[in-house]
């Protein structure tokens, strides 16, 4: 089972223009492959999830195409995404924990979520307990109101929402991000698990962190200001990254343990270029140390080494 | 000396405050110019609490902190503004800070009026340009913007340059980064480097393991509003005591390690009133028993 | 009504994003476009004018008084008598122009009184919380459930409402409460923004903070309040003195009324003399909450329909 994504162009409408969110993006996730998706805020990653699954009506699919096996998934339509929808693409949202009507006790959410996908809510009940077990979680969660469960507990009942189908692709939009140290790991390896057993067949990780990418993921893709800068397994980016961006952003992060007495580590200078009216070329040309003449040209998204694809001329 | 002995917060929640909330439970440690100690928690842990505390943003309830030896929960008026004038703090949402319909350089002239009334226009400006200087960045190209129109480093920034033109002696900084991109975290964190340097004592609040590691002299681990575990952060990190401190430490993503096996990464409530007595096991470095 | 401060949802790349961060500058020429092309608000703002207008000018384009008795009675309207009499020879075009000017001034000051009191109520209640909060808002609460109407109708046994300015003062003590809910919510959450604590760490007084730093971040908030109390209590005081417990030595609309229906206008077909106020009565209040919806659509960039 593969994903595959072609030259894909997401666009958001407003009244100054378009924002180009997602300018050109072309990738594939193997089959049983976690991936992750790194970049900072306004970079387009937000967007190029949930292009994915379609949930935003902001959103205005420009250009390009997605396919899981070969077969095209209708992202430029809300309503033919509507089968498609967590049956083969499910979608973890960033604040997961609002996602639980507070009004509604847990088994209640999920009843009516199943009875809209046409899913008996009886005949899925046995295995939706043993998920919440896996997790953690007893299955008297289904008897309380989201209110009496923490942010951990929330975040874990809505992956197992999100997965009770078993989707082929599985979104997960900074899951981890409003969380505590220590419930931010059992949920990343929860994710690692649904993998492992099968329940999901890959996955997109969204995230701004690095360092939990590092742990869980096995590509890292990384995108700045609507375009990919580079994909290569994980360990590849975070040791040897080929990119001035990944190298630049790897080195300011205080994560590899070092102390400011030890070694300055350094930022990087300058923000990213704005998204309504994107400069031609290379879109990391401003902030980058190693910039030259060819760079006032695009450069492709190419492998340069075996899975290891970079969009860079210094590297070429 | 900014010192806090058995401070305790405790909230009244309900109608007529019918129950109680303990947030900070008899918490005792200094704060020494020229020293940066980290508070971490998560959330919870009260830590946001201490420093509003300390700022007198929120009363205390029991217990005292003590700034070069007066008892801070008695000032008032002129005792309080001349406190303001040492001690200050910078929060985390940097949007948040500002108030929308100014522009940003009315954080500065808020306390020229008070604090800085006597001094002629050159002066001041100079004395601006200093402190935009000192945080790096150009008077002339941020102070006539509105909010919306800096990114969220330089609006951190520029309140921590409002904090030194009043030549504090200790800032409270609480979750001031998190915020922030990572590419421009680091920056905001260098500079409060460069600041302890030149005598400034931190408080830096925050969740984040990583972050406290790279920047401060010494470490404090909250949880649920009581100390765990205190020390110099090399003995911390390198040899910590305590239960609490060694599973954020094992739950902590790191880029030159990966997780070690599947630990109980599950904290939840082992202990619901740790009790708050300090042992210390090395020199300075105390854990809760 | 619609919470005001704008959660405008911007995708700006490079920095992290929250919902209030809108420029004053960028808001007010956005306003203005949104504005005049907003219907509801140009159709009520100029229906209101134009009232206002006739109020102010209409008693000048004539001679007449209101209570003046005048040779025809009962007649309909013709070159004479724009609006016709009434039953005992009045003069209704004059009683009608006069009386708008009186909705308007009964508008504006019980308006103002209420406005005072609400923001009082409501910033001390959302700026301070606590037993201060308690306090108000069982003052509150009382206040806005004593039943007016019958208040005003002991109060005005014993006291004779004599003016309109007392009338109005009346109405503006007792019309105050949803608006200071409104104004302590709006103010509750603004209170807890970072750009009050660093206030407080400015060494800046309480209600300097209150009206320096909070009150301006909710001016639109506040003027459709205003707009509200200003219409509704036009509406209270045209219920007062159609009731006949208004002051009787002022015209009013309401007054005419009552005076109209007690002489059996309706039934004796003089339909110039109820049309006149009624529809006096219902533009001026219409127009005002046209205008209110108008403006917070045009406040609030949520409810655009753009």
């Amino acid at each position: 089972m593969t994903v595959a994504v072609d030259g894909l162009r997401v666009y958001y409408r407003t009244l100054r223009g378009d924002v180009q969110a997602v300018d050109g993006v072309t990738f594939s996730i193997g089959d049983g492959e976690i991936m992750g998706l790194a970049g900072e805020s306004g970079c387009g990653k937000s967007t190029l999830g949930k292009s994915l699954i379609r949930m935003d009506g902001r959103m205005r699919h420009v250009d390009g195409s997605v396919s899981l096996d070969d077969r095209p998934l209708p992202i430029d339509d809300t309503r033919a995404m509507n089968k498609h929808r967590f049956k083969d693409v499910s979608l973890v949202p960033q604040y997961a924990m609002s996602a639980l009507t507070p009004t509604r006790k847990v088994g209640k959410i999920i009843e009516e979520l199943l009875e809209s996908r046409g899913v008996r809510f009886a005949a899925v009940r046995p295995e939706l307990e043993r998920r919440l077990t896996l997790v953690g979680l007893s299955k008297d969660v289904l008897g309380l109101y989201p209110i009496e469960l923490s942010g951990g507990m929330k975040q874990r009942t809505v992956m197992v929402l999100s997965t009770l189908l078993n989707p082929a692709l599985l979104i997960a939009d900074e899951i981890t991000s409003a969380l505590d140290v220590s419930t931010q790991k059992a949920v990343a390896e929860t994710l690692v698990e649904f993998r492992d057993r099968g329940y999901v067949k890959s996955m997109m990780v969204i995230t701004h962190d690095l360092a939990i990418l590092y742990q869980v993921a096995d590509t890292i893709l990384v995108m700045y200001a609507g375009k990919l800068a580079e994909k290569a397994p994980a360990e590849v980016v975070i040791r040897s990254p080929l990119h001035p961006y990944t190298q630049l952003l790897i080195s300011s992060l205080p994560e590899v343990g070092v102390t400011y007495d030890e070694k300055r580590l350094t930022g990087i200078p300058g923000r990213p270029p704005p998204l309504l009216d994107p400069p031609t070329g290379c879109r990391f040309r401003d902030r980058c140390p190693f910039a030259f003449d060819k760079c006032a040209e695009e450069p492709p998204f190419l492998e340069v080494e075996p899975d290891h694809h970079v969009a860079c001329w210094k590297v070429f | 000396m900014l010192k806090l002995d058995q401070v305790t917060k405790v909230y009244k929640v309900g109608t007529f405050g019918g129950k109680q909330l303990t947030a900070v439970r008899d918490l005792t440690f200094e704060l020494s110019p020229g020293e940066v100690v980290s508070l971490i928690g998560e959330s919870g842990s009260g830590k946001t609490t201490v420093g509003k505390m300390i700022l007198r943003l929120t009363p205390v309830t029991a217990g005292t902190i003590t700034f070069d030896g007066n008892d801070v929960s008695r000032l008032e008026r002129g005792r309080l503004k001349a406190y303001y004038g040492e001690v200050q703090g910078v929060f985390q949402d940097p949007f948040s800070s500002y108030n929308p319909i100014f522009k940003v350089d009315r954080i500065f002239t808020m306390l020229r009026g008070a604090y800085f009334r006597g001094l002629g226009r050159a002066e001041w400006e100079r004395k601006l340009e200093a402190s935009l200087h000192a945080v790096g960045l150009e008077p002339s190209a941020c102070l006539q913007k509105f909010p919306h129109q800096l990114s969220g480093g330089q609006l951190q920034r520029l309140l921590i340059a409002r904090a030194l033109l009043l030549d504090i002696k200790y800032l409270v900084a609480d979750e001031i980064i998190s915020m922030l991109d990572a590419s421009t975290r680091i920056d905001v964190l260098n500079l409060l480097g460069e600041l302890k340097a030149r005598g400034l004592g931190v408080l830096f609040i925050t969740h984040d393991l990583s972050l406290g590691h790279y920047i401060s002299d010494r470490t404090m681990i909250l949880r649920k509003g009581t100390v765990v575990e205190l020390g110099p952060t090399a003995s911390v990190f390198g040899n910590p005591q305590h239960s609490y401190t060694k599973l954020l430490l094992d739950s902590v993503p790191q880029l030159h390690t990966r997780w070690s096996g599947h630990g109980s990464g599950r904290s939840d409530d082992a202990d619901e009133h740790p009790s708050p007595t300090l042992v210390e096991v090395e020199p300075g470095h105390f854990v809760a028993t | 009504m619609a919470a005001v401060d704008p959660q405008a949802e911007s995708v700006v790349a490079g920095t992290v994003v929250a919902p209030g961060a809108e420029a004053a500058l960028r808001r007010r020429s956005e306003t203005f476009h949104f504005a005049f092309r907003n219907k509801k608000l140009v159709v009520g703002l100029g229906l209101l004018m134009f009232l206002l207008l006739v109020a102010l000018v209409g008693p000048m384009l004539t001679d007449r008084e209101p209570f003046e008795f005048y040779d025809a009675l009962g007649q309909p309207p013709s070159s004479e008598h724009w609006l016709g009499t009434t039953a005992p020879g009045q003069d209704v075009y004059t009683q009608f122009v006069h009386g708008l000017r009186a909705s308007f001034i009964v508008g504006a000051i019980a308006g103002c009184v209420a406005a005072a009191i609400a923001m009082a109520v409501g910033f001390a209640a959302g700026y301070f919380g606590g037993f201060v909060d308690d306090v108000l808002g069982i003052l509150t609460n009382v206040v806005l459930v004593i039943p007016t109407i019958a208040v005003l109708i002991v109060v005005a046994a014993y006291l004779t409402v004599g003016s309109l300015v007392s009338e109005a003062v009346l109405i503006g003590v007792t019309s105050w409460p949803w608006a200071a809910r409104a104004i302590r919510a709006q103010t509750f959450s603004l209170a807890t923004r970072e750009f009050v604590s660093l206030a407080r760490l400015s060494g800046q007084g309480t209600w300097r903070i209150i009206l320096r730093e909070i009150a301006p971040n909710m001016s639109s908030y506040l003027f459709l309040a205003f707009i509200l109390l200003f219409g509704g209590s036009i509406l209270i005081a045209a219920t007062l003195d159609f009731l006949g417990l208004g002051p009787s030595n002022v015209m009013s609309l309401g007054l005419m009324l009552n005076v109209a229906v007690s002489n059996s206008a309706l039934q004796l077909e003089m339909w110039w003399w109820f049309l006149a106020p009624g529809i006096g009565i219902t533009a001026i209040v219409a127009a005002l909450y046209v205008m209110n919806v108008g403006l917070d659509e045009v406040f609030n960039p949520k409810l655009r329909k753009t």
